[in-house]
């Protein structure tokens, strides 16, 4: 293995221990919390730009059209100058409103999806916080931006939001209990819940690759649920324009709206990352079983360059089915959750369980 | 009779359900499974060929490629009269155009010509058009029996005073076309 020509650990640990050589532990502690801050939020701030810039030229060409062209070269600023216009726009408070909620929903919805970002290992040391729970923390952190929606609904002082937001309760509840089946038959094969564990579990092949026609089954299942959990199309009934406007952010405006676009995105990413990290490997280079040679080959190409490769493979895919399929009905998105998604993932998971116990994976 | 149709597609339409429901099998199950992911598959395929083939986009960078433009043939811009090499149109002023205008956008002045038989007969003295009352209905051009007049692609009216807008549509010591009653 030689997986450390790219570790980012020894860069991170010198910085460390030239910054204690200057200074005391808790500065040290404190001055390297707020670099990680900023670092997040220029990270979050800039992936949001290029992940709507993406969106909109996939929509475009999927639709035959050419998308944002005018603005910069190929159009790239378009984005920068729609988000100077949320900047500069007027953050309006409705008078009905519950003041207090409605100003804080966003940040809420904001501050839970990059708590998220937290235990995503960006390449072979490249992680905020390796703690030994990382996927159970991912999944209960992405959970709780419901109650940031829920608050955004029901503050709103609007029909179209409170229905929107009871709509998205009910979606991202049903859905997180198949996402969930399907993170614990990853974790049932790697043994592991700490995200760097399962990474390495997979240096000699991906879970995919490795796990056969149960492991195809819940990458699918995974996919469609976290796109559900997005509220994306085509499970966007929580902000389904022609019935709901925009559902629970109909109210908002200028940088408050801006927050919930953001975090929008910024989920995206996350749960596209975490289906690359237990599918794909994470940052892994491809690697097959034991041909030495050519995963030394593979090695070359940095871990970051892989983590990213892969997870833009994966909201590609999401974008792709964005601009696909029409909008489910409710009774048709819980027909699909309870009937066909749930009982899926339950006996997949026995499958996984079996084929681990009796050693049937590579 | 109506009654009878109705309720006899009404019971089908429930037995139809109760037999679905009744036939619920395991087999029915995946089959479902199967035909979903069969559709949705197909569904990808479209949108994956229209992202990797970008030839067939039919977006017009309209300010840009203004010589090279490609509207439908049936695309209405505005309404004109065409007239051949020797000045000759086929309008016999027989005014069906303007009865058929729903916001008297044309107003035909006729007059009386002598033609070489030496006989009256009736002929447009001015075809007035108001392109700035005109909403493109195509009204007058289905109304027209001798198709004198047809719509034009050309949509780049703009002016500043709304007056330019008033046309008249036959062109000066322009005649009737010879044959056309």
């Amino acid at each position: 293995m030689i997986l450390s020509i790219y570790n980012f650990t020894s860069l991170t640990d010198k910085f460390h221990t030239y910054l204690s050589a200057h200074l005391s532990a808790g500065i040290v502690l404190a001055t390297e919390l707020v670099l990680t801050a900023i670092l997040v939020i220029t990270f979050v701030a800039v992936l949001a730009m290029v992940l709507i810039y993406l969106e909109r030229k996939v929509a475009a060409y999927m639709q035959l059209r050419l998308g944002p062209n005018r603005v910069g070269i190929y159009g790239t600023g378009q984005v920068v100058a729609d988000v100077l216009k949320l900047v500069l726009k007027e953050g309006i408070t409705p008078d009905g409103a519950d003041k207090l909620m409605f100003n804080l929903a966003p940040y809420v919805v904001l501050s839970t999806c990059m708590m998220a970002l937290a235990p995503i290992a960006f390449g072979n040391g490249l992680v905020l916080w390796d703690l030994n729970i990382g996927v159970l923390y991912i999944t209960s952190i992405t959970s709780l931006g419901v109650i940031g929606i829920l608050i955004a609904g029901w503050s709103s002082n609007n029909k179209y939001s409170m229905l929107g937001a009871m709509r998205s309760g009910a979606q991202i509840v049903s859905y997180e209990l198949s996402a969930g089946l399907c993170i614990i038959s990853i974790v049932v094969l790697s043994g592991s819940m700490q995200i760097s564990e399962i990474v390495s579990s997979q240096a000699d092949g991906w879970w995919i690759f490795k796990g056969h026609i149960p492991v195809i089954i819940a990458f699918v299942i995974f996919i469609i649920a976290a796109t559900a959990e997005l509220n994306r199309a085509p499970f966007d009934l929580a902000e389904a324009e022609s019935e709901l406007t925009a559902g629970f952010h109909t109210e908002y405006s200028g940088m408050k709206f801006a927050m919930f676009f953001l975090a929008e995105y910024i989920n995206m990413f996350v749960l596209c990352a975490l289906a690359a990290t237990l599918f794909l490997g994470g940052w892994m280079p491809f690697h097959i079983g034991n041909w030495t040679a050519f995963n030394n080959v593979m090695d070359y190409i940095p871990s970051p360059l892989w983590f990213f490769g892969k997870t833009f493979f994966i909201i590609f895919i999401i974008m792709w089915f964005r601009w696909t399929f029409p909008r489910l009905r409710v009774d048709q998105l819980l027909d699909l959750e309870w009937k066909y998604l749930l009982p899926i993932s339950m006996v997949n998971l026995l499958a996984i369980a079996l084929m681990n116990i009796l050693g049937w994976h590579f | 009779m109506t009654t009878t149709v109705t309720l006899s597609l009404s019971k089908r339409e429930t037995t139809n359900s109760k037999h679905e429901t009744k036939n619920m099998t395991l087999g029915n199950y995946f089959g479902n499974i199967y035909k979903g992911l069969k559709s949705l598959a197909a569904g990808m395929r479209l949108t994956g060929l229209y992202f990797v083939r970008r030839g067939d986009s039919l977006t017009q960078e309209y300010p840009n490629n203004r010589g090279t433009l490609k509207l439908a043939e049936r695309f209405r811009g505005e309404v004109v009269m065409p007239h051949n090499e020797s000045n000759e149109h086929r309008c016999t002023g027989c005014t069906a155009c303007e009865l058929a205008c729903p916001n008297g956008s044309i107003k035909i002045l006729t007059k009386f010509v002598i033609n070489e038989e030496g006989k009256k007969k009736k002929a447009i003295d001015t075809f007035v058009y108001h392109l700035d009352t005109c909403t493109m209905c195509n009204l007058c051009i289905i109304s027209c029996p001798s198709d004198a007049i047809i719509m034009a692609n050309n949509f780049e009216h703009s002016v500043f005073d709304r007056t330019k807008l008033l046309k008249v549509l036959n062109k000066p010591e322009s005649k009737i076309m010879a044959g056309v009653e």
